[in-house]
This record gives C-alpha cells, structure tokens and sequence, in this order.
C-alpha cells in the first residue's frame, strides 16, 4: 500500500514537471527580427533571450493558462497569456516601437541648440565661450554660426537680412530688455550676462516656437543653470578687472545660493593698447549679483537671480564737420535686473512653468562739442551744430511674468499653452544746446497668448503645430500669428525639416512716440532644413525665404528727432546656410566651418526705397578650431571670420523733392578678423589640490587686418569717415583661480 | 493511512518551499558560474542578465539576482562600442541596481555598480561629462567605502579608474598601483556571505597591477 501511493506520488509528480518546450521569434512592426529581446513566463524563471535572428526558445514545467512577457527597450512590453499542455508550442510576437527621445526625428528647422544633453545640439556649452572671435560674450560666439552678420559697429544679432532689434532674448522664459549694456556710438557693446550662467541655449534664426513672439528674426532662449557641484569660490584678475564670488551648496542639495562682485576697469587696457577713441573717462563697471536655487518638494525648481551694475564712460572723437572741434560723449548707467522662475511638476504628465522678470534701467548721457583745449563750446548757427550739444536722461521700468502649462503623453507627444505680459514705461527728458526741454513717455502693455502642440506620427515623423496671439497697448491692435513646423527622418542619421511662421513686432523705442495708429510689422518665414548628424560629424543645410511688410518708415518729430511716420515699409531676404562641424578626421581636432549666402532689400525708416541695408553682407563665413594638448596643459583655439564688404549710404532729405535720397554710396572693403586664444591650466590633473588657477591669453585680430564696419557722413556729405573698431587688436590676459574644487572645465568656460 | 497522507503532505510542502530556495540557489549557481565566459563575449553578457532579471522578478525579495542583472548589463555598456546605444543600456543598469537598492539599502555593493554605472555613462562623451559623472561615481564610491570598508570591490574600482586616466590629471599606474595593492590586501581578507554574494575582481586587478610592472 505504501509503496503504491508512494509510487502514485512519484507518478504525479513527473507528471506534473513534464517539460514543453516554448520558441518563436521576436520581430518589430516591419517583420525585422529584434535581438535581446528578453522572455519571461511571468512570476518564473524560465524564459530566454532572443537570438541574433529574433528566434528564442526555451522549456518549462509549468502547465495551464500562464502569461508569456515579452520586453527589449525600445518597444512597448507585450503580454500574452498562453495555455501550456505537454506539446511544444510556438509565439511569434512583434513588438511595436516606442517613440523616444533617442530614436524621435528632432523638429529642428531654423534652429541651432547649443547644449550638452540636448539630442541634435551642433555647440556644446563649451563652445559658446571657447571660441576666440567671441571674447566671452554669448551673442558673439553665435557669430560663429551660419545666418548671422559679422556686423562690429553696434551690438546685437543681425540675424537673416535682419535689424539687431529683430533678434530678442530670453532668460527662463523672460524677455530679457537690456541685455546689452547701453548703446555708445560708433561701438559694439558686450552682453551683460555672463555665459557661465546658462547650460543650455537655443539660437533661433527663424521659425521659432509660439511661446515666444515680439521678434521678426531671431530668438535667442537662455535657460539658467540648476545647483553648483558643490560649494566653491573663486577670483579673477585680468587686464580688465577683478571678481570673485561664492557659491554655496546646502548638504542636502536641496538648495544653494551665491553672490558675486566684478569690477570692471579698462585703464591698464587702453593705456597700453592704444583706442581710435580719446577716453577722458575709462570705461568702469561695477556689478553685484545674488543667486538663489531652491528644489521643491514635489521635485520641481525655484531660482532666482539678480544684480545691479552700474557703469560709467566718457571718450571724444573729433568732429566730423570740423577740422578742430570735438565731439564728446558720456555715459551713465545703472541696471537691476531680477529674474525669478518656478518650475514644477504637477501629476500626470502635467508641468507648470511661471516666471517672472523685472528690471529697470537708468542711462544719463551727454554729447558735447568741445574746442581744442576740450572746453565746451555752443555754436547755435548752423543748427546741426547746435544739435550736437544735448543732454539724455532716460528711465525704463520692464516687468514681464509668463505662465506655461505642459501636458507630456505618451510617446513624446506634448501640448504646451500659456499667456505672457509685458509692461514697459520708458521716460526720457531731451534737453537741447539752449536749455530748452522735451519730455517723452512711451509706455505699452501687452498680453498674449500661446498654444502649441508636438505631434510625434512615428519615430520618423513629427510635426510642431501652433499659434500666438497677442494685443499692444501702445497700438491698441491684436495680432494672431501661426507656426508650424514639420520634421521627417529620412535615414539613420539624415532628417529634412520645414518650418512655417508669421512674427509680428513693435516699433523699436528709437523711433517712438510715433504717430498714432501704427500697426505691428510683420515678417514671414519659410524655411527648409536638411541635417546629416553622427557622433563625430554634423552637416546642415539650410534654405530660407522671408518676407517683411509694414515695416516703419520714419519722419520727423516735433523735436526734429526720428519717428514712425508710417506702416508702408516692407523687404524681403532669402538665401543658403551650410555649417560642417568635424571632431574626428583630424586627431585631437575640433573644427566647425559656416557659410551664409544672403539676398536682402528692404524699405524702411528714411530709406528712399528698397535697397540691401548697411547691416547685410552678400557672402558670410568662419571658421573655428580648437586644440587641447595634454601633456602641455594647454588648449588653444583659432578663429576666422570672413563677411563681403557691406553697402554704406548717405541718405539725405532732397528738399526740392520733399522726399529722401541717396546722394552716394559705396560698399566697404572685405571683413576678415583672425583670433587665437590659449588657456593653460597649470594644476591639472593634481589630485586633492585646494586651489586650481587658469591663465588666459586672447588675442583678436591677430594680424591686424584693416577692418571697416560702415560710414560716417559729415552734414553736407562732402566728407565721410570709416567706422572701425576702437583698437587694431586686443589682447586679454587674465588668471581664474577656484577654490573647494577642481573647476578646470568651468575656468576654460568662464574667461574666454 | 490518514497518518501517511498527513506526512506525505506535510512532506510535500516542506519539500516545495526547500525547492523553492534550493531552485533559487541552483538557477543562481548555474548562471554564476557562466558570467567568466560572458565577458568573452558581450551578447551572452546581455542573456545573462535578463537571466538574473526573470529570477529577480520571479522571486521579488531577493536583492541578488537584481545586483548581477545590474552587473551583466553595466559590462554590457562597458564592451559596447556603438555609443549612441550606451546610455540606454546603464539606464537598465540604473533601473534593475535601484530595485536591489530598495531591497537592500545602504549596500555597499550595490553602491559600487552604482559607481559603474556613473562611469559608463561618463564613457559616452568622457571630456563633456566627467564633471557630472565622475562626482557621482566618486559619491558612490566613497559611499561603499564607508558602508563596508572590508569590501575590497570599491578600491579595486578606484585603482581601475586611476590606471585609466591620464597621468597629466593625476592617473596612470603609479598612483594606481597603491590602490589595487589595498584593493588585494582586502580581497584576500574578504569572505562572501555566501556562496551567491559577490566575490568579483580579485583576478582583474592582479593582472592591472602585474601590467603596471
């Protein structure tokens, strides 16, 4: 009896563990077979990894209904619920690709990224501040870029046949509205930010995202940087001044905060490198800034920054239309600036972004004739003489907040909508040779609204679709405007994008108060993109059309300054963009080489029709290079700029005509700068070292090639005067140290 | 005859819950005892791992099967060399250590595939990212240290990481050495838990250090 139920047992026991043998393959939607793909029979160990061919095969004791798991990344998971008897059986399973960032075509017509996560970046955050010819300053090292001018006499982006003031900024989401420090004649001055602050960048030279508006050419999109490594500081010493600040990382690391002082003075610069200008007040800045970064709970960011800077400068050049007159100007600044934005995560795929900015701005300036002996002197006849003597006093007060919801789905598909305001009060006291005063008070109040959606098909098709719309105070008008933009992924590592877009703008505050009814101008965009992108190279091509209409013609105000006359303006500007970036053929070599071939007339402020504008040049290229070499500690980098010379014009008002004219005109020579810089960083590689230092050496226009920019006209038009740069060359040296940490990276970024 | 039945049943059931653990055992002894061949050859490197993955899944408490996953699938990123693909492969290798993570915290192994990971993902562009990275596998490091300071995996980590970078930034065989040195000092000193603990790298950084000779 014993021995029969245990026999039974024994029985029903091998029974129950008779083994079948489960295979089939494993394919993508396409029948492409998928290899390490992982099987599992659920909450078991048996299962198997599929082979080279999408076939797998294993065997199992298990019986009865059971579920079959099927996964490899990059698929959705399949589950199949599988009846197992004593016969062997066979699942052929397709797996349907996921859409991911990875694999996703990148919707990127019109725009260069300049990240170090970001997928389709062509500029690391490096490179923004490692290339020569930038000197440090971000808008610069765009420059470097296909669809920008090599323009030196002002400041700013001129961005595809556009006006610097058509290419906006934005930090976090916040327009940014004196991001240059204030304008002087004749002088490009530096963006107030430095790069360090930012780890990300998006330079849009059209076509770009309905969240932002207010610029008819380019956007450039700042996002600030999240916490420190850790807690640091650090000093600077260079020829044009010396800084230093903190940064404080909390032990949890959840929070930090920082301050920093620079003191900028260019004494020992321009005494020894000799300035076209005659500066009876060096050019002193002074700049305090604080920063603080709070994590929420629900993992979301709070930052803040902020400072105040004041700057001063005074230089004379002699007149134009004297041989023993000067005209001297002066300028006093002081800007605060406050940035404050908060980002966070709302369940289910919902984020929220608000931001908010608030600055104001305080410009004194004063423009003088003064004799030999650099005495003022008045000379009321002729009146142009006694235009020259004015005193400037403007104040601005900028608000702006945005507020952004973002719902993520599946599969990168997204919809972002949101509203922005804008507030500027801008009052400006004229103060002429004989005392007599005009107040000026240009005030707007915008708001708008935005709604975009990202449409992801498949990994190779994806669309950006959305709208802006939006209503100014100062015009009492609304203007919608569409944006669309397409990508389709034509290779493993080629893409062709289209982008579509209407961008509308506000007069710019030279020209204001106009007259009453203005409306927005408009521009219209087309571009189409092509990229070929792998790990060691990229090349991208670009062909693009824009269209401008009611751009402002300008008369005179009653003060005889400048004004918006009218709407009846309009231009247009097309033409071909290549950019090559290599980091392999050549060892230990990085180059990348633009080439920009731009087409542009337009019509507007007095120009008497439509004509190419001195801001345009036909043919534009750089090419950028850089070198580490180990052993020496050094790494050096050469830039070259090319641009075809530009027009220049005289354009006077023909009173017999009653309208403008061009009584001459000419086309400067060729622009060519070559600039070099070297870092050494002598502790590199010591281990627990306390301090780390980096020595800087910068030299711009290295062979001190003739470089001009455009021409001053003297007030008959008998005589004009090139406008160059205020120095043949310029040399930078400078020492970063940083302490509490190893920020040799971060050195190389922060001085270039 | 009830008696008898009671026993075989009692029996039975004692007999499944000590197959359940004596299968656990086997299945992780078998797949143990393939992972010296899997680095000859990195496709059976992945196999492995989702090997450990299903035991790990089909079990749900036991961090081990999940720490090797983890393993198998960091050398994984280590030998591959298309590295466009790198980064999702440690992603897996992040998902499965952080299961064993909330099975097992403040294992100092786990730390150390921690580290790993970290440097595969450095690996990917090592001039861009060493400053994110390399503190976070620094962290982790340093962090299994101090968990377990008998456990010789993480010198043996530190001493690896010193052999491979550049002697101008403080690497190459002479400040390794002196590690590795520790590094062997412990793993002859060092004695698994278990049969199934890991007891890996004593071999690897013998041949660092008679390669630095």
């Amino acid at each position: 009896m014993k021995l029969i139920l245990t026999t039974a047992l024994f029985f029903w026991f091998g029974l129950c563990h008779a083994q079948v043998k489960i295979s089939g393959k494993i394919t993508d939607n396409k029948n492409r077979p998928l290899s390490g793909a992982s099987i599992q029979l659920k909450d078991t160990y048996d299962g198997a990894t599929s082979d080279s061919l999408g076939n797998y095969s294993f065997i199992s004791d298990e019986k009865g209904v059971k579920d079959l798991e099927v996964s490899i990344s990059g698929y959705n998971p399949v589950t199949l619920k599988i009846t197992l008897e004593n016969v062997p059986v066979s699942f052929n399973i397709a797996l349907k690709e996921q859409i991911t960032e990875l694999k996703a075509v990148v919707i990127s017509a019109g725009t260069f990224e300049a990240s170090d996560k970001a997928k389709g970046a062509v500029l690391n955050s490096l490179d923004v501040v490692t290339t020569p010819s930038a000197n440090g300053d971000i808008t610069s090292a765009f420059k470097s870029l296909p669809g920008t001018q090599q323009v030196g006499e002002s400041e700013g982006l001129f961005v595809r046949g556009g006006s610097a003031t058509e290419s906006k900024i934005f930090i976090d989401g916040s327009l940014v509205n004196n991001f240059f420090y204030s304008s002087t004649p004749g002088i490009a001055t530096r963006g107030r930010f430095n790069p360090f602050l930012f780890k990300g960048t998006v330079f849009s030279t059209g076509g770009y995202s309905a969240l932002y508006g207010q610029a008819l050419s380019s956007a450039l999109i700042l996002e600030s940087v999240d916490f420190p490594d850790r807690s640091e500081a650090d000093l600077s010493i260079s020829v044009v001044g010396i800084g230093g600040g903190i940064q404080k990382l909390a032990k949890n690391k959840k929070s930090s905060w920082g301050v920093s002082f620079n003191h900028t003075n260019l004494w020992l610069a321009f005494n020894v490198i000799k300035q076209r200008q005659d500066y009876y007040k060096v050019p002193v800045a002074n700049q305090g800034d604080f920063n603080f970064r709070i994590r929420t709970k629900g993992g979301g960011m709070v930052k803040y920054y902020g400072y105040i800077s004041q700057n001063s400068t005074a230089f004379r050049v002699n007149d134009i239309d004297s041989t023993v007159l000067k005209n001297a100007f002066s300028l006093d600044n002081i800007n605060i600036y406050h940035n404050l934005s908060w980002k966070e995560r709302l369940g289910k795929g919902w984020r929220l972004n608000v931001s908010g900015s608030f600055s104001t701005n305080k410009d004194d300036m004063a423009n003088e004739m003064q004799d030999a002996a650099n005495q003022k002197v008045i000379i009321s006849t002729p009146d142009f003489y006694a235009f020259k003597n004015f005193n400037l006093q403007s104040r601005g007060t900028y608000a702006n907040g945005k507020l952004l919801f973002e719902k993520k789905f599946n599969g990168m598909n997204a919809v972002r909508f949101g509203a922005d305001y804008f507030y500027s009060n801008e009052k400006s006291t004229y103060t002429l040779y004989d005392g007599s005063k005009y107040d000026e008070k240009v005030g707007d109040k915008m708001v708008a609204g935005f709604a975009e959606t990202d449409v992801y098909l498949t990994n190779n098709l994806a669309a950006k679709l959305g709208g802006r719309i939006e209503h100014s105070s100062l015009m009492n008008k609304w203007n919608i405007a569409p944006r669309a933009s397409l990508a389709y992924k034509t290779g493993y590592n080629t893409q062709v994008s289209f982008a579509y877009g209407i961008f509308y703008q506000n007069p710019e505050r030279r020209i204001l108060p106009g007259v009453a009814g203005l409306d927005f101008s408009k521009a219209s965009h087309y571009i189409l993109q092509f990229i070929k992108q792998t790990k060691d190279y990229t090349f991208r091509t670009e062909l693009f059309h824009k269209e401008y209409d009611r751009l402002y013609k300008t008369g005179f105000g009653n003060n005889g300054r400048e004004v918006a006359a009218n709407t009846n303006g309009t231009g247009y500007a097309k033409g071909v963009e290549l950019f090559w970036r290599d980091k392999k053929t050549i060892k230990n070599v990085d180059y990348w080489f633009s080439y920009s071939y731009l087409d542009t007339k337009r019509d507007h402020l007095n120009f008497p029709g439509r004509i190419t504008p001195s801001f345009a040049a036909t043919h534009t290229a750089s090419f950028v290079f850089k070198r580490f070499v180990l052993p020496w500690k050094t790494g050096f980098n050469f830039s070259y700029n090319f641009a075809t010379g530009r027009p220049y014009y005289r354009i006077a008002y023909d009173n017999t005509q009653n309208k403008y004219a061009i009584t001459d005109e000419g086309r400067t020579i060729n622009y060519n700068n070559f600039s070099f810089s070297v870092n050494y960083l002598p502790g590199l590689g010591k281990q627990n070292a306390k301090a780390f230092s980096v020595f800087v050496l910068g030299i711009n226009n290295v062979l001190g090639q003739d470089q001009v920019f455009t021409y001053n006209y003297n007030n008959n038009g008998s005589r004009k005067e090139a406008v160059g740069p205020p120095s043949r060359r310029f040399v930078f040296i400078g020492c970063f140290i940083s302490f509490g940490t190893d920020r040799t990276q971060e050195a190389i970024n922060n001085n270039l | 005859m009830k008696k008898l039945l009671l026993i075989a049943g009692g029996c039975f059931v004692m007999l499944s819950s000590f197959a359940q653990s004596e299968k656990f055992t086997a299945a992780m002894k078998k797949n143990l005892a393939e992972l010296d061949s899997a680095f000859k050859n990195p496709a059976y490197l992945l196999t492995l791992a989702n090997n450990f993955e299903r035991i790990a899944s089909a079990e749900k408490t036991q961090w081990l099967p999940y720490y090797y996953a983890a393993f198998c699938q960091v050398n994984n990123g280590f030998m591959e060399k298309d590295k466009s693909k790198i980064d999702a492969i440690a992603d897996k290798a992040t998902e499965l250590i952080n299961k064993a993570d909330s099975l097992s915290p403040g294992n100092s192994e786990i730390s150390c595939i921690k580290s790993m990971i970290a440097s595969c993902h450095m690996m990917v562009n090592p001039m861009q990212r060493w400053q994110e990275y390399g503190a976070v596998s620094n962290e982790n490091m340093e962090a299994a240290m101090k968990q377990d300071p008998a456990n010789p995996r993480p010198f043996y980590l530190k001493g690896q990481g010193l052999k491979y970078t550049p002697e101008q930034f403080g690497g190459g065989c002479k400040t390794a050495v002196p590690v590795l040195e520790t590094a062997l000092e412990k793993f002859t000193a060092f004695k698994p838990a278990s049969e199934l603990h890991p007891n890996w790298g004593k071999e690897i950084a013998q041949q660092i250090v008679d390669g630095c000779k």
